[in-house]
């Protein structure tokens, strides 16, 4: 049996790893990286409203109530009401969902497959030839323009905008994961697997692999934050999440020529997007900090 | 070996209770903890001891240029003909570097500006504290290329020092520090860095320098046998503190604290045709991060009793300019021990 | 040691005219340049039991000679021979048997170690690559190779962060240990280490010697500790050995002039101590570039005519003592 001696699964994933550090660092945590502890505080209240929506006084996001138009924000509508008279509290905390959603999938589908491919391509050079110049294709596009040009393909729906935003993502974790697979080939301990008769794609999965989680992770966050704001992008312009469900960008996009008129439309799911938005990148660079201090530069 | 007497000469550099501390997040530092010597005019005095003794700190405080935080000069004096150097303003402190006291460090290509000449960088001290102009600074320049043996200096002062070599970017960072003819030339690990055969180069090219500046040199290293080759007095440092200072022949002859001993029998030596094991000294350097109860050597010490746990030793003048701090230290010599 | 004793001894590794060259690649097709010399023409032999101790100085090419033996880098030309069978041009499974018999320990105990593994897991990834062992007997093992090595078992669940480089170097070695490999090559072993911790490792490594009838090829700069651990010397420069012999024979009398140039540049502890002092002019030529004839004849302070243009080769001028040298010293 050729697993390690202790806990097979926590070894592979270094599970252990990160408990050892996080039992040793979590005390002196939140006086180090306040910042980050900020963002994982307002990023969990944000999980919380996208999940218990329902239950924090809201009414149906998309109940129609013509009579209650542009109603300023009040102690009834604590955020005011739309030109179709919704209320705007209910649809920013419905919002949330799209929002978490859109960004978390993205962040773990984009990882997941750039792993894969960054894998391949650091090891296989034919392969990596290939799909290197892919990517740098890819990767010209601005790639706002590229989920853009992606959903024009297709019909407005949240699985299609996490599909597009995703492949746009992609080449910037395979670039991402090849650099570190090629600096990781050179680590004198690869080097010892090898001397110690570990065949190739143990070495990859046992040595590689766990050390690559770092700035992953690090990335995954980043990625996170931008995929939520090109979402809101791309409903801002219409291409993005169908109009009925509310998302930040499409309620910000519906309420635009009002804006004037009634500049708490656009305020409310803006503070939300933003403070989102700034709270994963905070988390981010305290994982950056905390991981890797050497981990500065977002590809 | 040097015509002066090295006890005649005047005493141009007294250290007194030097004490640097980094104050990190993990705690307090004491990298040197209370040290005391004073170099004279014209000697070689090495400072021995392991990495993290303090021997680095020692010559960086010196100097002042120690990071600010985390790291601070606690207390302490370090004289510099009567004047005391930690009370000098940042103006007064950068005319004496490079002018009065220099230095040279282990990587001379991290030392060096990768994107100018090495005329240019000998030239920028001369203008600095010469106000020299620039022609007169690069015939200077030629001078001291010339000086440290540098072949072809008339082609080499304009090039690059990545152009250069390994031993010859460490040539150009003596010429460096000697281009104002300082009073007190500190090396720090310069030959640390080079292969074998280049060391020796260098060594050499030192020992035939001393004679013709009337610069001091503190030299600092790890390796007993550049001590050997070099220097005239030593000072050996253990976790921050002096424990042994002597004569160079006096310290190899008769090394009375036992980390001295410990060190000279632990290591393999070409000298030594007998191959007998060596003498371990057993556990590791203490961490410098919790304060020190008595004597820092005392866990690894073969000679250690109750009071070294307890009492932290005081330098004892044991006569002939040698001084330990140690309750017990050697009586016997090395040559009858080994 | 007479040659005849020496052929008795079991022959490990044999190594015959051993090549390394990196191409240089330039310009938009990547057309190859020249090439770096790392290691050019290495003949060898380790025999079972004894250490052979490997110097020169950085770009000599010693550390490459271990790596190719080892096969983590592939020779350009040559024969490795071990223990009879040819294993040169095997394919990285195809080595994976030997890879049972001949271990490596590293330099830096900073990064030879994979930094997210236990150290029990590090310690015994070589004897999981060759045997099935049930978890109890792999922690029995484990815990039976720190003890051997230093090290308290108790410490087996610990990262590599939490020991000093001196453990982390024991750590290594219980990993090549561990399945009782007949050849060790160690690249600099205890290069960074401290002076007081250097006694302890070298101490270990004669130890284990003795007891489990290692080979080693001791692949170092610092002639002293060479001296001391070493049965037999070669001694390098740019990628050929230009002297080898047993160790005291290569001290006491060396033949080649950079061998007594090496020697007499080594600081001694002992500000008595008279040599003759030969300090070498200049700089180590490149690898690239390297001067014809004799390589060494550019800073050779008896250079003949002869040097510059013909190569010398290694010869035996005593029993297990050769050089690389037109015109020897002590004859």
């Amino acid at each position: 049996m050729n697993t390690p001696i202790f806990s097979s699964v926590s070894s592979q994933f270094s599970i252990s790893y990160w408990w050892s550090l996080a039992r040793v660092r979590i005390p002196a945590l939140y006086q180090r990286y306040p910042f980050a502890v900020l963002g994982a505080f307002i990023l969990l209240v944000m999980i919380f409203i996208a999940l218990f929506a329902p239950f924090l006084g809201t009414v149906d996001p998309q109940a129609v109530t013509p009579l209650n138009r542009l109603k300023q924000p009040s102690s009834e509508f604590w955020f005011g009401t739309d030109a179709l008279g919704r209320d705007v509290y209910s649809r920013v905390m419905y919002g949330a969902r799209v929002s978490l959603i859109v960004g978390i999938s993205v962040a773990l589908l984009s990882t997941l497959i750039g792993l894969a491919i960054g894998l391949i391509t650091g090891f296989v050079r034919a392969v990596d030839a290939v799909v290197m110049r892919i990517m740098d294709g890819l990767m010209s596009i601005p790639s706002i323009l590229l989920a853009i040009a992606l959903m024009a393909l297709t019909k407005a729906s949240i699985q299609n905008v996490i599909i597009a935003i995703t492949l746009a993502e992609i080449p910037r974790v395979v670039r991402l994961v090849r650099s570190l697979v090629l600096t990781l080939r050179e680590q004198p301990y690869v080097e010892a697997a090898t001397a110690s008769g570990t065949p190739l794609m143990k070495t990859l999965i046992r040595h590689i692999l766990p050390n690559t989680m770092a700035p992953l992770l690090v990335q995954a966050t980043y990625i996170c934050a931008s995929a939520m704001i090109t979402e809101a992008i791309l409903s801002f312009i219409g291409a993005g999440t169908p109009p009925n469900i509310p998302s930040w960008g499409n309620i910000m996009a519906e309420s635009r020529s009002l804006f004037q008129l009634a500049g708490y439309l656009i305020l409310f799911p803006a503070i939300f997007l933003s403070i989102t938005v700034l709270a994963v990148n905070y988390l981010g660079d305290g994982l950056r900090d905390a991981l890797d201090p050497r981990l500065s530069r977002r590809m | 070996m040097s015509e002066h007497s090295q006890y005649s000469g005047q005493v141009v550099l007294e250290v007194n209770d030097l004490r640097t501390y980094f104050y990190t997040r993990d705690g307090v530092v004491r990298s040197v903890d209370g040290i005391s010597f004073s170099v004279r005019q014209g000697e070689t005095l090495a400072i021995v001891g392991e990495s993290g003794c303090g021997k680095s700190v020692t010559s960086l405080s010196i100097l002042r240029l120690i990071a600010s935080p985390p790291g601070k000069i606690v207390s302490g004096s370090i004289k510099f003909h009567e004047k005391d150097l930690l009370h000098l303003s940042d103006d007064e402190m950068r005319n004496i570097r490079g002018d009065k006291i220099s230095m040279i460090f282990q990587e001379p290509m991290t030392s060096l500006n990768p994107v100018l000449t090495v005329g240019q960088q000998i030239g920028e001290v001369l203008e600095l504290h010469r106000g020299c102009s620039k022609e007169e600074a690069r015939s200077r320049a030629l001078e001291m290329l010339k000086l440290v043996n540098i072949p072809e200096p008339e082609n080499r002062i304009d090039s690059y020092p990545h152009q250069l070599s390994g031993g010859m970017r460490q040539r150009i960072m003596i010429a460096m520090a000697l281009a104002c003819d300082p009073e007190i030339l500190i090396a720090d690990e310069p030959t640390t860095a080079l292969d074998v055969t280049i060391q020796a180069q260098i060594l050499n090219l030192i020992r035939g320098l001393r004679d013709r500046t009337r610069a001091a040199i503190i030299l600092i290293t790890h390796d007993l046998g550049v001590v050997a080759e070099m220097a005239q007095r030593v000072v050996v440092m253990y976790a921050g503190r002096k424990v042994e200072e002597a004569d160079v022949f006096d310290l190899f002859e008769r090394p009375l604290h036992p980390y001295t001993l410990g060190l000279l029998n632990s290591m393999p030596r070409l000298d030594d045709d007998s191959q007998k094991r060596l003498t371990e000294i057993p556990g590791m350097v203490p961490s410098l991060r919790t304060e020190i109860i008595g004597c820092a050597f005392a866990p690894r010490c073969p000679s250690a009793s109750a009071r070294c746990q307890t009492d932290s030793p005081i330098l004892q003048d044991i006569g002939n300019h040698h001084w330990v701090a140690c309750w017990h230290p050697n009586e016997i010599s090395r040559i009858n021990n080994g | 040691m007479m040659t005849t004793e020496i052929k008795k001894l079991n022959t490990l590794l044999e190594v015959k005219d051993l090549c390394k060259h990196y191409p240089i690649r330039k310009g938009l097709l990547s057309r190859v340049s020249g090439y770096v010399y790392a290691v050019d023409g290495i003949s060898f032999t380790i025999n079972e039991g004894e250490t052979l101790g490997l110097v020169g100085e950085s770009g000599c090419g010693k550390s490459t000679v271990g790596r190719t033996i080892l096969k983590l880098i592939e020779p350009t030309r040559g024969e490795i021979i071990w223990r009879g069978e040819r294993i040169d041009e095997l394919s990285r499974s195809q080595m994976r048997p030997y890879r049972k018999q001949i271990q490596a320990v590293f330099q830096d105990p900073y990064s030879s170690l994979n930094p997210r593994m236990r150290s029990a897991d590090i310690v015994s990834e070589p004897l999981r690559n060759y045997e099935s062992l049930s978890k109890i007997e792999g922690r029995e093992r484990v815990a039976a190779l720190f003890e051997r090595v230093g090290l308290r078992p108790d410490q087996m669940l610990r990262f590599p962060h939490e020991f000093s480089g001196g453990q982390r170097q024991r750590l290594g070695i219980a990993r090549a240990l561990s399945v009782q490999p007949k050849l060790i090559m160690l690249d600099e072993p205890v290069s960074a280490l401290d002076v007081s911790v250097q006694a302890q490792v070298i101490n270990l490594l004669e130890e284990l010697q003795h007891e489990f009838k290692v080979s080693y090829l001791f692949v170092a700069h610092d002639l002293a500790v060479v001296k001391h651990i070493s049965h037999r010397v070669a001694v390098m420069y740019l990628g050929r050995i230009v002297e080898l012999a047993p160790t005291k024979e290569l001290f006491a009398r060396p033949s080649h002039p950079y061998t007594e140039a090496l020697l007499s540049a080594v600081p001694v502890p002992d500000p008595k101590y008279q040599r003759k002092q030969i300090v070498l002019g200049g700089d180590v030529p490149s690898p690239i570039n390297r001067p014809a004839g004799c390589h060494f004849h550019t800073r050779c302070p008896y250079v003949q005519e002869r040097c510059k243009v013909e190569e010398p080769r290694l010869e035996e001028i005593t029993p297990g003592h050769s050089v690389a040298c037109h015109f020897k010293l002590n004859k």
